[in-house]
């Protein structure tokens, strides 16, 4: 017996699954009739959605002034709640484009639900500059279509590239998405019994045959779109930091922003892609497919970026420090022990000290552990862009104009009514669309490719790993 | 379903295969014939299936960079005018045509475009979407999205001979043949 092993990758499809078991067990979710705690949490997402719809109206009758906003904090929990959603966002498209690229194959098995997890995101995010603006019957001064003005915006202000990125990026993540999506509404298309879905997948599928034709151009179209995606997500998050990053206030000027908004986000879609999941999967019980194992690597990931967050923070307060400027040192010094130490407390100990539990192979593959950390993990990176924001206004260079910030019941109410938006959509989705990219998942099965084959008889022939000896010690 | 007396012009030859291997083994079968009005039909892409049914590389790519252009000078072309000639504003000083300020809309334009290529390139270059196609008028057809593995050789192939077709899905394997009616 050598001192090495050999451990062979786990499998991505547990249990023994064929192609059409795939397929029922994924389709039969859309097409079966609804069950009844559907109805149950559908309308209790409806109710946060309406505390939505209510704050959101009282906003627009009143204006900006029901918000805590005050001077100096002019900027408050709309924009960390617009930071807060993107970030989570970011993991959808780094499960569907990078990881691609790195062809990863144990991402097809979250990549559907982590991409509508991405849009519903990003469509929850986009409410807030859509409404923090007061006036919102003028929104579209911010795009370039002429107005009675007749003023172009401003294309040298970072907001304004922030509606570039953020609008593109919810464009192509749908494309991506429906791209995706195609080939599985063809499945639905063809499983379904009634007229309804017949017809409305029918049209949905646009056609697709699953011609060997067809998936030479679609197969490169998403390798294109992955390529496409990678740049544009890390753009995004880097824009999203320039709008702080771009101001000279104190704790904001830094060039560290982008790298670390963009670690931060992507640690923070994956907790949230594992809360979802690990729910998803127990309900809807595709365990055999959404494994044990995938969630081991998806908290790798977490401790990974975690980390990468929690350096970023010590050379936020080095570089302060070592830039020997007044202003920023004190800032630092301040979020630590000032008026909201408490929230830079609650941020540390959410995204630097708890994800560091994975280090354990046993904790990464505790489900009740990882929903828990998940949950943290999301707390604490919301803190993070509260740290950002509030510190950094209320007590900035003036110490005469310094003031302490308090959110409302209308801060609070339009955060809480976001999740209303998000799962409303997120359990339509469940509901009508396959949760899980069949046709990528069967590409990656091992019946899947031509050279687990026999080449005379043409039979099944499960690929067997031969391990070599040990070769004896030459030297 | 439509029957057999409504449709009677003849769209082609459908045969059904075991497996994705089959499948791959057929389609060389068939290139090896000197049919080119032919496809497969499989519910993913199979490995290696691009090289069997002899299929020319992809002109996506070139639509794409098409797109990616047009978004990046059309990026450029639209700042410069709005900024620098249609309402020029003195912003802290900075010049109009303020090059690295205009970097992020002109990479995101870009961006848009090419995927805008990809997607809308893809699906024209497939023909979708074309919701009517003969061969959903075949029950069994419903297979090919999800376990099914099918070679159609098309009537309006120079060579197609009903029986020469059969006889050569026979010999490759197939599991199931039955002529697709328009």
């Amino acid at each position: 017996m050598s001192k090495y092993e050999y451990i062979p990758e786990p499998a991505l499809v547990k249990g023994n699954h064929s192609f059409s078991s795939i397929t029922k067990l994924v389709t039969d979710v859309n097409l079966r009739p609804t069950p009844k705690p559907w109805y149950a949490a559908m309308l209790l997402a409806n109710a946060f959605l309406g505390v939505f719809l209510v704050a959101v109206a009282y906003l627009i009758w009143e204006g900006t002034g029901i918000w805590g906003l005050m001077n100096p904090v002019g900027w408050g929990w709309a924009i960390i709640n617009f930071v807060w959603w993107v970030g989570i966002g970011h993991a959808g498209t780094l499960i569907s484009a990078i990881l691609f690229l790195f062809r990863q194959d144990w991402r097809t098995a979250i990549n559907r639900f982590a991409e509508a997890m991405t849009i519903f995101a990003v469509i929850c995010a986009l409410m807030f500059p859509g409404i923090h603006v007061g006036r919102i019957w003028v929104i579209y001064w911010v795009f370039p279509i002429p107005n009675q003005m007749a003023m172009w915006p401003n294309f040298n202000s970072p907001l304004l590239w922030d509606v570039f990125a953020v609008s593109t990026y919810f464009t192509v993540s749908l494309l991506f998405w429906y791209v995706g999506l195609v080939p599985d509404l063809a499945t639905l298309r063809d499983k379904a019994k009634d007229k309804v879905r017949k017809i409305a997948y029918g049209i949905a599928a646009l056609g697709w045959t699953g011609s060997g034709r067809n998936w030479w151009n679609y197969e490169k179209a998403y390798m294109i779109l992955a390529g496409l995606a990678t740049p544009l997500v890390l753009s995004v998050h880097t824009i999203v930091s320039f709008d702080f990053a771009v101001s000279m206030i104190p704790g904001w000027h830094t060039t560290i922003f982008p790298p670390y908004f963009v670690a931060g986000a992507v640690f923070s879609g994956f907790a949230m892609v594992l809360t979802l999941m690990i729910i998803c999967r127990k309900i809807y019980g595709m365990e055999d497919i959404m494994t044990d194992d995938h969630m081991e690597k998806m908290n790798i990931i977490i401790l990974v970026t975690g980390s990468m967050v929690g350096f970023a923070y010590m050379m936020e307060f080095f570089i302060a420090w070592y830039s020997g400027v007044e202003y920023e040192k004190a800032i630092f010094m301040l979020r630590a022990t000032g008026p909201y130490a408490w929230a830079y407390w609650i941020m540390m100990l959410c995204n630097v000290i708890s994800p560091q539990v994975f280090w354990s192979k046993k904790l990464r593959r505790n489900v009740n552990f990882t929903f828990f950390i998940s949950i943290v993990v999301n707390i604490g990176m919301w803190f993070e862009r509260f740290v950002i924001t509030v510190t950094s206004l209320a007590n900035d260079y003036l110490p005469s104009s310094w003031d302490y910030f308090s959110p409302t019941i209308w801060d609070v109410l339009t955060y809480v009514g976001t999740f209303g938006i998000f799962f409303t959509l997120f359990l339509a989705f469940l509901r009508f669309l396959p949760m899980i990219a069949i046709a990528e998942i069967k590409a990656v099965m091992p019946q899947a490719d031509p050279h687990n084959y026999d080449e005379e008889t043409q039979e099944y022939h499960p690929h067997e790993v031969v391990v070599p000896k040990p070769q004896a010690e030459t030297v | 379903m439509s029957t057999n007396d409504q449709n009677t012009e003849l769209y082609g030859i459908l045969a059904e295969f075991k497996n994705p291997k089959a499948l791959l083994d057929a389609s060389e079968k068939v290139v090896e014939a000197g049919y080119d009005k032919f496809d497969t039909y499989a519910p993913f892409p199979i490995h290696g299936i691009d090289k069997a049914m002899n299929l020319p590389k992809s002109k996506l790519g070139w639509i794409v960079l098409g797109h990616g252009i047009l978004g990046f000078t059309g990026a450029i072309a639209m700042m410069y005018f709005m900024s620098v000639i249609d309402y020029p504003i003195n912003i802290s000083g900075k010049p109009f045509f303020n090059a690295p300020a205009w970097v992020p809309v002109t990479f995101e334009l870009t961006v848009l475009l090419s995927a805008f290529g990809a997607v809308f390139g893809m699906f024209f270059l497939n023909g979708l979407p074309r919701l009517n196609n003969p061969l959903f008028n075949v029950e069994r057809f419903k297979k090919a999205t999800d376990d099914g593995f099918f070679v159609c050789i098309e009537a309006s192939d120079s060579k197609f001979q009903e029986d020469l077709v059969r006889q050569l899905f026979e010999e490759a394997g197939a599991t199931h043949i039955e002529e697709v009616y328009d």
